[in-house]
């Protein structure tokens, strides 16, 4: 039993990870109707500015807001610069974009911060929560900032203006424009709240797995998983979505499979969820007039 | 382009002039009175690119034969060295082109032990030395088939063996976890392992658990040792995921006892960033002076590695144990290469490699020194245990090999 419940948190932790960068992945889904491939490598990179702050003496909050402010500018630079002159470009272009811009950042890290790994700072103290070696203080902590991302995310895109534009902006180009809203800039405001989120996560990953330019390629994939099973149009769905990845891949991985499987097994359940249901289990089918 | 082709023609027919004029000169493909073409594949990007600093700092290493001794006999080493991201296609693409279109003269330190077997068959088909492979795999030191390809450190297998014997030596009745990494690696470590428990000892490994080098973590992996009972754990896994390990081990208050493989017990690459403290009391083997103890600064070949570093890779991090392996194996490819003297073939160079009789390369452990025949394609045989105490691994115990251990 005892392992059951340990297996189940690791889950769980693996699970929020995956969670905070599948909610990256809607942000810009949502936004922009594209699928950032660089978002991993965005939220590594934003994790790497951190730990230079932190290095040059900034305290752990200063570098953290530091760190998802420039992520944000530097997300919104990125839409601006890069993808405008993209915007009436088909779909592949943009893959190939987002695929440059991928390699990009993991270069441009080891470059300047080499590939040897290195230790990130947490602000959650070492602690047992139950006193049983069972729940730590950091994965309690990675599931809670998870959730109340999500929570102000559900906020901001129901019952903000700004959030309602953005939807509008992503779902419907040209209504939107027609209601005044600014829909180029809706783009890249999304991009900039991805960027954002990715360095949050980034952060919260980095004391488990270590800081190096290849932190975040194996977690995106389950992220990507995490988010088409749960339904890549809305937060909470994808949120659920990497819950339930990172719970099942551990226990099957465990109990059932073995864990030379695990990969497969998300890869499988991605692959059922989208045969049995295109939208995801959370996910609301969008009919679009054409 | 007409005017590059008729020089090039031009150069080739002075080449046939001047190797006639001097009859005591034999060069194989890749090599000039001028020249020494060398080609390797390294993982400066992708999953494995901690360990591109080796080919760094062996071009710099080349760069200072080349600019303070004027090259190997008055020929400078030309290292051309690309990015295979440690990804076995790409490698072999990469190979074909050093071979074909560079046409160098061998290869040297390419790193990796999928990427080299990739490569394997290739090499010996077209008899291309493969030497000093970047890779502790066994399988390097087979020349009745491979007569071409020749390792370099320790092999696994011998090394897994070793830590066998002394667990068998220091414990009666252990209860063994084995977190191995999937893949060729993994794989050599375990059997060597296996090997020193023997057939009837092998029902004292309790759970052998393994994860991709793609995974995020290992924590799971951690649980599932410790829920199975073990007291001992055999960990074979790459920097990233050991740090990990050791840090998860500390976290859960487990205490077992912990062999660490040498290709994961960098103190600035993993030990550091685990935490010291946490890593208080691991055990695992070398053959290389750890360049991080105090106790080896006043060595004469540890001050020259500092002021090569110092002076040529001013750059690198010298608490990364890749630039400390590399420069040793690129001094013994300079040693090899000199001593083939005027005859620059394939086959003499072959030869060479294959008759070291007690070579002393810097930054090996005293007592170590590389012997080949051509019978025995493993350089370097054998390790000594190390404990980790403070910040720093601490030697014990007598030097051990496949042999003698």
């Amino acid at each position: 039993m005892e392992f059951f419940i340990q297996q189940l948190v690791a889950g769980l932790t693996s699970g929020a990870i995956y969670a905070c960068v599948a909610l990256g992945l809607v942000m810009i889904f949502v936004s922009t109707d594209h699928i950032n491939f660089a978002q991993g490598e965005m939220a590594m990179f934003a994790t790497y500015l951190a730990w230079a702050m932190i290095d040059v003496g900034f305290s752990y909050w200063m570098a953290f807001v530091c760190a998802v402010l420039l992520a944000f500018v530097g997300g919104l630079f990125i839409q601006r610069v890069i993808l405008k002159p993209l915007e009436t470009a088909p779909v592949l272009s943009l893959v190939v974009c987002f695929i440059a811009l991928l390699s990009f950042f993991n270069a441009l890290a080891g470059m300047l911060w080499s590939f040897t790994i290195k230790p990130f700072p947490t602000p959650f103290p070492p602690k047992d929560i139950f006193g049983n070696g069972l729940v730590s203080a950091q994965q309690l902590g990675i599931v809670a900032v998870t959730v109340i991302m999500l929570g102000i995310l559900t906020v901001f895109f129901r019952y903000t203006t700004l959030g309602l534009a953005m939807r509008a902006a992503a779902q419907n180009a040209s209504s939107a424009r027609l209601m005044g809203v600014r829909v180029s800039w809706m783009l890249a405001l999304g991009w900039g709240l991805a960027a954002a989120i990715g360095a949050v996560a980034g952060m919260l990953v980095a004391p488990i797995v270590f800081l190096d330019p290849n932190m975040m390629t194996g977690i995106l994939v389950y992220g990507f998983a995490g988010a088409l099973v749960g339904g890549i149009g809305n937060p909470m769905g994808a949120v659920a979505g990497g819950f339930i990845v990172g719970v099942l891949e551990n226990l099957v991985g465990s109990y059932l499979i073995g864990n030379e499987l695990k990969l497969s097994f998300a890869l499988a359940m991605v692959v059922g969820v989208l045969l049995l249901k295109p939208a995801g289990i959370f996910g609301q089918v969008i009919v679009r007039r054409v | 382009m007409k005017l590059a082709r008729r020089s090039a023609l031009l150069g080739a027919g002075l080449t046939i002039l001047s190797r006639e004029g001097r009859a005591e000169k034999k060069y194989g493909p890749g090599v000039t009175d001028t020249e020494i073409k060398v080609g390797q594949t390294q993982p400066y990007s992708g999953n494995a690119s901690a360990y591109g600093v080796a080919g760094r700092n062996q071009a710099a290493y080349f760069r200072m034969i080349n600019e303070t001794q004027g090259g190997v006999n008055g020929r400078k080493i030309n290292l051309i060295s690309l990015d295979d991201g440690y990804s076995p296609p790409k490698t072999v693409e990469l190979v074909r082109q050093l071979v074909e279109r560079d046409q160098v003269f061998c290869l040297f330190y390419t790193l990796g032990t999928q990427t080299n077997t990739a490569i394997h068959k290739y090499v010996n088909q077209k008899k291309i030395p493969h030497l000093i492979v970047a890779s502790g795999a066994s399988k390097w030191g087979n020349p009745k088939q491979f007569p071409w390809t020749m390792g370099w450190q320790p092999d696994y297998h011998t090394e897994g063996l070793i830590y066998a014997k002394h667990l068998l030596a220091t414990n009666k009745s252990p209860k063994i976890g084995i977190l191995r990494q999937n893949d060729d690696m993994g794989n050599d470590y375990v059997e060597g392992f296996h090997e020193g428990l023997t057939e009837t000892l092998k029902k004292f490994i309790v759970s052998d658990v393994t994860y991709e080098a793609t995974d995020p973590t290992v924590d799971s992996q951690i649980l599932q040792m410790r829920n199975a009972g073990a007291d001992v754990i055999f960990n074979v896994t790459t920097p990233k995921f050991a740090a990990q390990a050791i840090k998860k081990i500390a976290e859960i208050g487990w205490k077992p006892t912990h062999y660490l493989v040498s290709v994961a017990a960098s103190v600035g690459a993993v030990m550091r960033p685990a935490g010291v403290e946490n890593g208080q009391g691991i055990l695992t083997a070398q053959y290389l002076k750890d360049v991080t103890d105090p106790r080896w600064d006043d060595f004469p070949d540890v001050k020259e590695w500092r002021a090569f570093m110092a002076k040529w890779n001013p750059t690198a991090n010298v608490l990364e144990g890749s630039n400390a392996s590399s420069y040793a194996a690129a001094y013994a490819f300079v040693r090899i290469l000199k001593s083939c003297g005027d005859e620059l073939t394939r086959e003499n160079l072959m030869r060479q490699a294959a008759n070291i009789k007690n070579m002393e390369v810097p930054l090996m452990l005293p007592g170590i020194k590389v012997n080949t025949s051509p019978d025995n394609f493993y350089p370097l045989q054998s390790m000594q245990l190390a404990r980790f105490e403070g910040d720093h691994w601490v030697l014990f115990g007598d030097m051990l090999s496949r042999h003698k251990g």
